[in-house]
């Protein structure tokens, strides 16, 4: 159904991996800032439960969200082998606790078919595309929709 | 050969503009901010002309002018008066200040050029 | 023209400058603090707006500015006297200025309504004269080329007087000037080189040219050449076909009887000469040592990103230093090691680098008292009452964000009083006060906050009518037992205003509670006293920077926490004897004989329960506006130290009872906590406003 991979070198989009609640997911690379490993949060009051509570990223004040709680699966035990995915949503910084994080994976554009719709659970809509992996596939993460502007306040 | 100009202005806006036309024209600009910090930059910046405001602070435009004309630096220079009147009695107050000529706000950047050039000779 | 965006917008930024000094200008003017400089300062600034207005075409400003000037030229020429009725009309005409600046900045069309009678009224001051509209013809030098046709040859003969070489003039320059138009043929005339040298005059001129041209269609071109100089010589031009020479009027030279010595007899101009009043002597004119100090007090434009930069990167440094701090007293290390002194110089200087950098950030509130002013004079109109307003304080210096913030609040707070505190001239005349009105705005600085007052002379607050509508709008229960202070904080709730129908001022549905939220939203605070018949004052207490903060660090349900410390009044490590229980598990504290509610942070910040008793814990004696006082239930405290804060809006949102988070010298954030905020929303205070609302600090702005 497509080009050979060759043909689009040039265009390639780059994902990087990650596992969330036992499945494979990814992020494309420019949504991501850094990547560390997890550290101790500052509890928010009054928060919802995918989110863990706030780190000091470098002087910010940076939330910090169960990437997986969010997607519908169990939360996540945060240990110091979980990874915190320093992502750009927008105008904000958001960081993603994941179980951990693979690889780059480089595919040309239109590798990435859209997610078939059959079902209308979180996770689904979070992922409007899948890339085929080998016998396998992960799924991209679409952070706008997964994380809309919490932005109660106007002022 | 690129001349120099000194632009004498209160206005920040007019100083920019002037700047502008002037630098695209190919001259090279120094800008003062009043009559006192013209006279001052007149001294050392070896101006081929000078372009000044009539209405400022501290010291007005006829006064850069007489201190200019009664100086011992370059007196010669020629003097363009930037004004927003174009009344007779304007000119002959600039005229007897020692004035070269007058340029009317708003001017026009050619123009403004074109005499620039000719008092220049460039 | 030059019409680039970026001029157009250094435009608008200098007409702020301008309008700025302008309103300062005609301030100084009616207070009578006015001398010379200050009419010409005024003069100056909208002299500055037409002249830069005219080079973007605006023409409505233009034209508007241009009658403005035209007074102010008078008033300045000693020819208009500045009374209070002109005075009147120059402070609308500011306004409208003002309007104007705004509505070209915004690229909408003036508000001809608004415009059209400050206009008239100008214009009345000027007399028949009017304004002269031929002055501001745009003075284009259109040269016509319409019909190519056989070149013209033009004979041209230049003697240029004495005066043309003391103006800056060269012969030589307008020959080339010639030369470029077409061919030419130059001839220089000696013979009026006089034969001896005595009695010659070095600085005048003895030669005279002859030039033939051939080129130009007309002789615009070569008219142009002269442009300046037409006066300064003896010039002659004509066709050599049609022989017809074109008439250059040479009146200049034959009128002027100074001429013989130009320079040497124009004595040195100073502007301000000009305004030759008969008056008495005036107080002397400012030293102009004094004008040279203004004249260094330049200031520097700088993107206001970079000093949020060098905030930033300061606030860094502090909460290093404090890292540092920390780790060396972990260190276990000897006392007397010189460590700790270099610490200490460290901290000083890292304070002092703060210091510096929010200075950078400091203004002074005068611009926006002096806006205030036009809000009080529209207001005071709009109401047909006679209301002064005295600011005092202008000087004081918050955070330029504080400045920006506080105009609504202010603003509304100013029509308010004008609107409903301060009484119609008959009723005043009624109550026997003054039939004008007086409404004070006073800004001071006081222990490391800025307090802005506003004070006026009106009716007071009617307290049982402001209880009557609150139970009407189901504000309060209807057998409520309120505190006078109580009552007058009901002003503040949402949802709640005292005009009993909309007025044109009042009309803009906002209340007080929006004003409230701002100023809390500024980590501010505001209260009220107010005496019936006497007048009310709403003073205003905000940091002195949004930066830094005071803070108390305190434990709460395993957590680190932050609280204000200006909210603070005391700590308290409660006894048995303090406490006094009250149903189940609540406690009131007893404190001087009075009964203070116990508020559980843990419990309003949803944290486990403490399960310590009452008597190990600290409470903190908290003063808010809405519920008086209050006592704060904390595990412990720790320390008081200046924290740097951060908000928390830009990645995550608002939450309910906290304004912000700061960062410890652990490097672990620590929330601020907002006093107030979980008062507010403590159930067993404040029926009404309590936790059925999601959100009890949302901004609704």
């Amino acid at each position: 159904m497509s080009l050979p991979e060759e043909a689009n070198q040039s265009k390639q989009l780059e994902f990087v991996t990650l596992v969330a609640g036992g499945q494979n997911f990814c992020i494309e690379i420019t949504q991501i800032r850094e990547i560390r490993r997890w550290s101790p949060v500052t509890i928010l009051p009054h928060s919802p439960s995918h989110v863990l509570g706030v780190i000091n990223l470098r002087g910010a004040v940076i939330p910090i969200i169960d990437l997986a709680e969010k997607l519908g699966f169990a939360k996540i035990e945060p240990s110091e082998r979980h990874v915190i995915i320093i992502s750009a949503i927008e105008e904000r910084i958001v960081g993603l606790l994941v179980e951990s994080v693979s690889e780059i994976l480089g595919v040309s554009p239109d590798m990435v078919r859209e997610t078939p719709r059959n079902s209308e659970d979180p996770t689904t809509r979070a992922t409007p595309g899948i890339i085929p992996v080998g016998d396998d596939m992960t799924k991209v993460i679409n952070l706008a929709a997964l994380l809309p502007d919490q932005g109660q306040v106007a002022a | 050969m690129s001349a120099h100009i000194l632009a004498i202005d209160d206005s920040r806006t007019i100083r920019t503009l002037l700047t502008v036309a002037l630098e695209n024209a190919g001259f090279t600009v120094t800008t003062a901010v009043d009559g006192v910090d013209g006279v001052d930059k007149f001294q050392d910046a070896q101006a081929d002309l000078v372009i000044t405001d009539v209405n400022m602070p501290n010291k007005d435009g006829f006064g850069v002018i007489e201190d200019i004309r009664s100086g011992d630096v370059n007196r010669a220079v020629p003097v363009l008066v930037l004004t927003t009147e174009s009344g007779a009695a304007l000119k002959e107050r600039a005229r007897k200040a020692g004035a070269t000529g007058w340029i009317v706000k708003p001017f026009d950047d050619a123009s403004l050029v074109s005499v620039i050039k000719r008092l220049t000779g460039t | 023209m030059m019409t680039d965006g970026s001029i157009l917008d250094a435009f608008f930024e200098e007409c702020e400058d301008l309008l700025v000094a302008l309103t300062e200008g005609l301030s100084d003017m009616r207070d009578g603090q006015a001398d010379d400089e200050t009419v010409n300062a005024v003069f100056r600034a909208v002299h500055s707006i037409k002249g830069a207005a005219g080079a973007f075409s605006l023409e409505d400003l233009v034209g508007f500015a241009h009658t403005f000037e035209t007074v102010l030229d008078e008033v300045r020429g000693g020819r208009l006297d500045a009374d209070e009725n002109l005075l009147r009309v120059l402070q609308r005409a500011g306004d409208v200025l003002s309007d104007l600046v705004d509505a070209a900045r915004n690229d909408t069309p003036a508000d001809q309504d608004q415009v059209a009678p400050v206009l008239d009224d100008l214009k009345s001051f000027l007399g028949d004269e009017g304004v002269v509209e031929e002055e501001f013809v745009f003075e284009a030098l259109t040269l016509s080329f319409d019909e190519p046709a056989a070149p013209n040859r033009y004979h041209v003969t230049f003697s240029p007087g004495k005066e043309f070489y003391a103006t800056g003039n060269d012969p030589l320059l307008i020959i080339r000037a010639l030369q470029e138009l077409g061919n030419t043929t130059v001839e220089i005339d000696t013979s009026g080189i006089p034969d001896t040298f005595e009695g010659y005059d070095w600085a005048s001129g003895y030669l005279s040219w002859k030039i033939d041209l051939e080129g130009p269609q007309n002789d615009l071109p070569i008219l142009e050449v002269f442009q300046f100089v037409e006066d300064l010589c003896d010039l002659k031009v004509s066709n050599i076909e049609t022989d017809d020479p074109a008439d250059i009027p040479v009146p200049f030279i034959a009128d002027e009887p100074e001429q013989v010595e130009p320079s040497d007899t124009v004595a040195p101009i100073e502007i301000a000469s000009e305004a030759t009043t008969p008056e008495p002597p005036k107080p002397q004119k400012k030293p102009t040592t004094e004008k040279q100090a203004k004249r260094s007090n330049a200031t520097l434009r700088v993107d206001p990103e970079r000093v949020d930069r060098l905030i930033n990167a300061v606030g860094e440094l502090i909460i290093n230093q404090s890292v540092i701090s920390q780790r060396l007293e972990e260190a276990a290390l000897p006392n007397s090691s010189d460590l700790f002194a270099d610490l200490d110089d460290y901290k000083l200087l890292a304070r002092e680098i703060q210091e510096g950098v929010m200075a950078i950030r400091a203004q002074p509130v005068k611009p926006l008292f002096q806006r205030m002013m036009r809000i009080a004079r529209e207001a005071a109109d709009a109401t047909s009452k006679d209301v002064t307003l005295l600011t005092e304080g202008e000087g004081t210096e918050v955070d330029k964000i504080v400045v920006e913030r506080l105009a609504d609040p202010l603003t509304h707070m100013i029509r308010n009083a004008i609107d409903h505190g301060i009484e119609t001239p008959d009723d005043r005349e009624a109550a026997g006060k003054k039939r004008d009105g007086v409404l004070r705005l006073t800004a001071s600085q006081r222990s490391g906050s800025i307090v802005i007052e506003i004070i006026d002379d009106g009716a007071g607050l009617n307290r049982p009518r402001i209880k009557e509508i609150a139970i009407e709008k189901g504000v309060i229960a209807p057998d409520a037992q309120l505190s006078d202070q109580e009552i007058d904080h009901l002003l503040f709730a949402p949802g709640f205003s005292t005009a009993k129908e909309v007025t044109n001022l009042s009309g803009r549905g906002v209340g007080m509670d929006v004003v409230k939220t701002a100023i809390t939203a500024l980590g501010g605070r505001i209260a009220i006293s107010s005496v019936r018949g006497e007048g009310t004052t709403f003073s205003i207490t905000l940091p002195l920077t949004l930066a830094v903060m005071d803070g108390m660090i305190i434990f709460v349900g395993g957590q680190t926490m932050v609280v204000p410390i200006t909210s603070i009044l005391e700590t308290i490590r409660p006894t048995d004897a303090d406490l006094s229980p009250i149903g189940l598990s609540s406690h009131l504290l007893r404190i001087r004989g009075d009964y203070v509610p116990i508020i559980d942070l843990a419990d309003r910040l949803g944290t486990p329960p403490c399960k310590k008793a009452l008597t190990d814990r600290v409470l903190l004696l908290i003063q808010t506006e809405t519920v008086a006082q209050c006592a704060l239930v904390v595990d412990d405290i720790f320390d008081q130290r200046q924290v740097v804060v951060k908000s928390m809006q830009g990645n995550y949102g608002e939450i309910a009872g906290i304004s912000g988070a700061t960062i410890l010298g652990d490097g672990k954030i620590a929330l601020i906590i907002d006093p107030e905020a979980i008062a507010a929303s403590a159930p067993s205070l404040q029926g009404q406003n309590a936790m059925q609302q999601e959100d009890p600090i949302h901004v609704t702005s």
